[in-house]
């Protein structure tokens, strides 16, 4: 399980990757934005990605979108961790196609539940 | 004409008086037919607009003046030189802020990190040993075996409290890495004073700047600029007083799942 952790702030990144260290993914890339993740997205194989919202150059949801335009990617579950908490947004990221939202700050237990629900449904 | 009236179209008293005065002395030139007297007359009007234009450009200039100074950034004055404004000092405040909570965050993370095998490791080898244990209990273990395990407790009691030291050490270095609260909310403090300081006064200029716009008829075109929600827009404040924004995970839950997925 290969996992790509998108988020502008670099304490996020190192946050997200340990918590998914305790849940037992280790296999785990960072990228500081879209426009950083989506060439790694295209040639790294990845099998899962987190992303943010809200960073400088390309967003996590103009990502999202680009992953569900792109042939390869369509299928990547997306998990979106951020702060943003508008209600248009959150029905906007659904719409897009993201299989799951948590709005930060979040727990341990949330990112955990969310990221199993993901899994379950996809198996 | 009455005193909101003369509020709204920002003229003075007396040059209102003074229209009034010529106003009524054109009409009378005309009515006489002294067509020379009411081209003076004309042109002495356009004058007293000019004039009370330039008064409200004079009284402008003053309080931008003052505003400037209140700002304190006026680079003549040579002790605000080295600093040269509180603002630009406000946003390395800001940056100071970034900085410590950026060095706290990777310092607990740092000792989190180092931590957490620790307490793994004791874990395990405290698995294995009650495992050694039990079977010694019901009398399975063979003297060889008693000796290494006799020998295998020993160590452990020592790395014990060796280990529990350094995670006492981490947790109260976690604990001191949280110094910056303190020193951020100080900085972050007089920010937040320094910036309604200047909203204040930005307030007075905006009002100055209209004076004038309604003088000289002036109207401007101001798009209205929303923030992009495809963008993002951050952190939600006051989240609880909002109808459009979720307060929580459980909320986006509710959200979502009321949409069927």
């Amino acid at each position: 399980m290969k996992i790509l952790i998108v988020d502008d702030f670099s304490t996020m990144r190192r946050i997200i990757k340990n918590l998914l260290r305790d849940l037992g993914f280790t296999n785990t890339d960072e990228a500081d934005d879209g426009n950083t993740a989506l060439p790694m997205l295209r040639s790294g194989k990845y099998d899962f990605l987190v992303t943010d919202w809200n960073m400088p150059g390309m967003s996590g949801f103009d990502l999202l979108k680009a992953v569900r335009a792109d042939e390869n990617l369509k299928n990547l579950p997306v998990l979106m961790v951020t702060a943003e908490a508008k209600r248009d947004q959150i029905v906007a990221a659904a719409q897009a196609g993201v299989n799951g939202y948590v709005v930060k700050p979040f727990t341990a237990a949330v990112l955990k539940e969310k990221i199993e629900k993901i899994f379950e449904r996809i198996q | 004409m009455s005193d909101s009236k003369q509020t709204r179209h920002g003229l003075d008293p007396e040059v209102t008086e003074k229209l009034q005065q010529q106003t009524s002395e054109l009409v009378d030139s005309v009515n006489s037919g002294d067509f020379a007297r009411a081209m003076t007359v004309i042109n002495e009007l356009s004058e007293v607009r000019d004039q009370s234009l330039y008064r409200e450009v004079g009284r402008l200039t003053r309080s931008l003046h003052e505003a400037i100074r209140n700002f304190q950034i006026d680079p003549r004055n040579a002790e605000q030189q080295e600093a040269l404004s509180k603002m630009s000092d406000a946003s390395d405040r800001l940056a100071y802020v970034v900085q410590m909570t950026g060095q706290a965050a990777n310092r607990t993370m740092d000792l989190v990190e180092e931590s957490m095998p620790v307490a793994h490791a004791m874990r395990d080898e405290a698995q294995a040993l009650s495992v050694e244990w039990k079977k010694l209990r019901r009398r399975e273990m063979e003297p060889a075996e008693f000796r290494e395990l006799y020998g295998r407790i020993d160590t452990f009691f020592g790395t014990l409290s060796e280990e529990s030291d350094s995670l006492y050490n981490n947790l109260s270095e976690i604990l001191l890495a949280q110094d910056f609260q303190d020193l951020t909310g100080q900085v972050i403090q007089k920010v937040t004073a320094l910036v309604k300081e200047v909203e204040e006064n930005l307030l007075g200029l905006v009002v100055m700047a209209s004076h004038v716009d309604q003088l000289t008829g002036t109207v401007h075109q101001i798009e209205e600029r929303e923030e992009s929600a495809e963008k993002g827009v951050g952190p939600q404040i006051k989240a609880n007083e909002r109808e459009d924004v979720v307060s929580g995970q459980d909320g986006v839950d509710d959200l979502l799942s009321s949409l069927g997925f």
